[in-house]
């Protein structure tokens, strides 16, 4: 007995970082599990925080209140407008900070970082300082598009960066030996290559907007996004459709992510040309820092 | 000559935008802050008193979020660690299921994600009874105080302290930590003077990514909060967005981010850049 039991406890001491890490993760996944039951609740007042009942009714009813409908359309044009805007020029910044060594590189990587240092409620505040003064924009899509594409391009350049990083010239190199323009190379070898990451980045801005609250709320006028949506609804009462909508949203992104990470190991495919190359260990998206 | 302005073609675009919307913002903002005047009527004056204002009407809350944000780092920290070891040495080919559950809370809006927390914590939640039969909810609540706003905060920013560390931790050459055992090093010695140091730029990474965003955010202070845990992010929403008084709010926006200008500045002084700027960028 007593030995078992110390069996169990040296078992629980060579384990325990794991047994915490794991902890942590049901830790980060409990509010999405409560999201997805609450989606199944049919509460009796306006609030749904108490279990009441299971139904299928808001599941089935997804779609049914117009002005959520409105906001979500809202939310995805910006968030599709905004990724691809930001995508193109946070692109083409990696591809010049990674290539070329040129005078003013060390602020052009200031300038990029800095947005990813200011908090967001200051970045809010200081558009709608911005758009107020000098009147030429009013508030509302454009303006909301235009703070999208500012806070998404950083992080952009950041993953697309570290794709580039990491990037086998000498493939560009026996393109070029082979014949193939400059414009060839890049469409037919440097671009198949980074597109994981640029694919990554595109998601990553893409959820960064469809996401966003607080600089949306300083500068959205009176448009409606889905986060703001979800903020007006918050003193009312928020109907459960929202959990049902952000249940949706997060298998879309799943498979999105699942798609990505194919893509990705098929890029490596790809690149392992050469036998010695390790395969890099896909990192997520939603991994700014990673670099 | 192509490859001099070549660069300077490819940055443009991008350059020009972050100049234009958010530089020049920030000029707007200090702008703003030395008007004075009433609503409709502001004028450019030099009005420095709006920082002395806002700064003696508010130091309650500029302290409360410093220290609800410090927590919440500190907490995240704790956390994230164990985690990010577990999935970097332990995890085998359970790596990317864990590394997706890291991410999976970003799939899900960050309003809904605080309003489950609301749900969680609510009085007549089952978590709510826990916390209380062990003496961490006096009278039973949770909800609307400190202790919520800073789990809020911790959770939220959780994935921002895994993902660097993690990375930092993936990139260490195992040989390193074979030799401090090839040298009689204990497990815990092989920790502390190896891969502790080893994985310090992640974790420098982790809590500026953590405290930044925690320190200026006013979503869990509004759900998970009551007045008395207001943070500074909530009173420059409600004088911008509320009361217009634009220029207060300017100025309690400067003094927020010229403060964690400092504290960054600061704690990258003792920490190292690298984290911050990227490898190359140093």
């Amino acid at each position: 007995m007593g030995e078992r039991g110390g069996g169990a406890w040296r078992w629980l001491r060579e384990h325990a970082v794991q047994i915490v890490g794991v902890l942590v993760v049901l830790y980060m996944l409990i509010p999405i599990a409560v999201i997805f039951g609450f989606s199944f609740n049919d509460p009796a007042g306006r609030y749904n925080f108490t279990w009441v009942g299971f139904t299928l009714d808001h599941w089935s009813n997804a779609f049914g209140i117009p002005e959520l409908n409105e906001a979500l359309l809202t939310s995805l044009k910006l968030a599709v407008l905004a990724t691809l805007i930001a995508t193109v020029i946070g692109t083409l910044m990696a591809m010049a900070l990674v290539r070329y060594e040129f005078f003013g590189r060390r602020a052009a990587n200031f300038l990029i970082v800095i947005p990813m240092a200011t908090p967001e409620v200051v970045m809010g505040s200081a558009l709608l300082s911005f758009f107020l003064l000098i009147g030429t924009f009013n508030l509302g899509f454009e303006t909301l598009l235009i703070a999208h594409v500012m806070f998404c391009i950083s992080f952009v350049v950041v993953v697309v960066r570290s794709r580039l990083i990491g990037f086998d010239r000498n493939l560009e190199e026996a393109a070029k030996d082979l014949g193939a323009s400059p414009f060839e190379t890049f469409r037919l070898v440097t671009l198949p290559l980074i597109m994981p990451g640029i694919f990554g980045a595109a998601m990553l801005a893409f959820a960064l907007s469809i996401d966003d609250f607080v600089i949306s709320n300083f500068n959205s006028g009176t448009t409606v996004t889905f986060p703001l949506y979800i903020f007006g609804a918050a003193q009312r009462g928020i109907p459960v459709e929202v959990n049902v909508i952000a249940m949706i949203l997060f298998f879309f992104t799943c498979a999105a992510m699942g798609f990505a990470t194919w893509q990705q190991r098929r890029a490596e495919k790809m690149a392992s040309v050469r036998p010695e190359q390790e395969s890099t260990i896909a990192v997520p998206a939603g991994a700014p820092a990673a670099t | 000559m192509r490859r001099r302005v070549a660069p300077y073609f490819l940055l443009g675009p991008g350059a020009a935008w972050l100049l234009l919307f958010f530089v020049v913002p920030l000029y707007y903002l200090f702008e703003l802050s030395l008007n004075s005047g009433v609503f409709g009527s502001y004028e450019f004056n030099w009005h420095w008193e709006n920082y002395s204002d806002a700064l003696s009407l508010y130091d309650t809350q500029f302290e409360r979020s410093f220290i609800y944000a410090g927590l919440a780092t500190l907490f995240a920290l704790l956390l994230a660690y164990p985690l990010a070891y577990t999935i970097a040495f332990k995890a085998g080919r359970w790596r990317n299921v864990l590394l997706f559950a890291v991410v999976a809370p970003f799939f899900t809006t960050y309003l809904i994600r605080t309003l489950a927390w609301e749900t969680i914590l609510s009085d007549q939640s089952p978590v709510v009874k826990v916390l209380d039969a062990i003496g961490l909810a006096p009278e039973g609540h949770v909800l609307a105080t400190g202790g919520a706003v800073i789990a809020g905060l911790t959770y939220n920013f959780l994935p921002f302290m895994v993902l660097p560390i993690y990375a930092s931790l993936e990139r260490i050459d195992g040989r390193l930590i074979e030799a401090g055992k090839d040298l009689y090093a204990s497990a815990s010695q092989t920790f502390f003077r190896v891969t502790l140091p080893l994985s310090a730029p992640g974790v420098v990474a982790g809590t500026l990514l953590t405290f930044i965003p925690a320190s200026g955010d006013y979503v869990n202070a509004q759900f998970l909060g009551s007045a008395s845990n207001q943070m500074i992010g909530n009173v420059i929403q409600s004088l911008y967005l509320k009361q217009s008084d634009y220029p207060a709010a300017a100025a309690l926006s400067f003094v927020l981010m010229a403060a964690i200008l400092i504290l960054v500045l600061i704690y990258i002084r003792f920490a190292g850049s690298e984290a911050l700027m990227g490898e190359e960028a140093v």
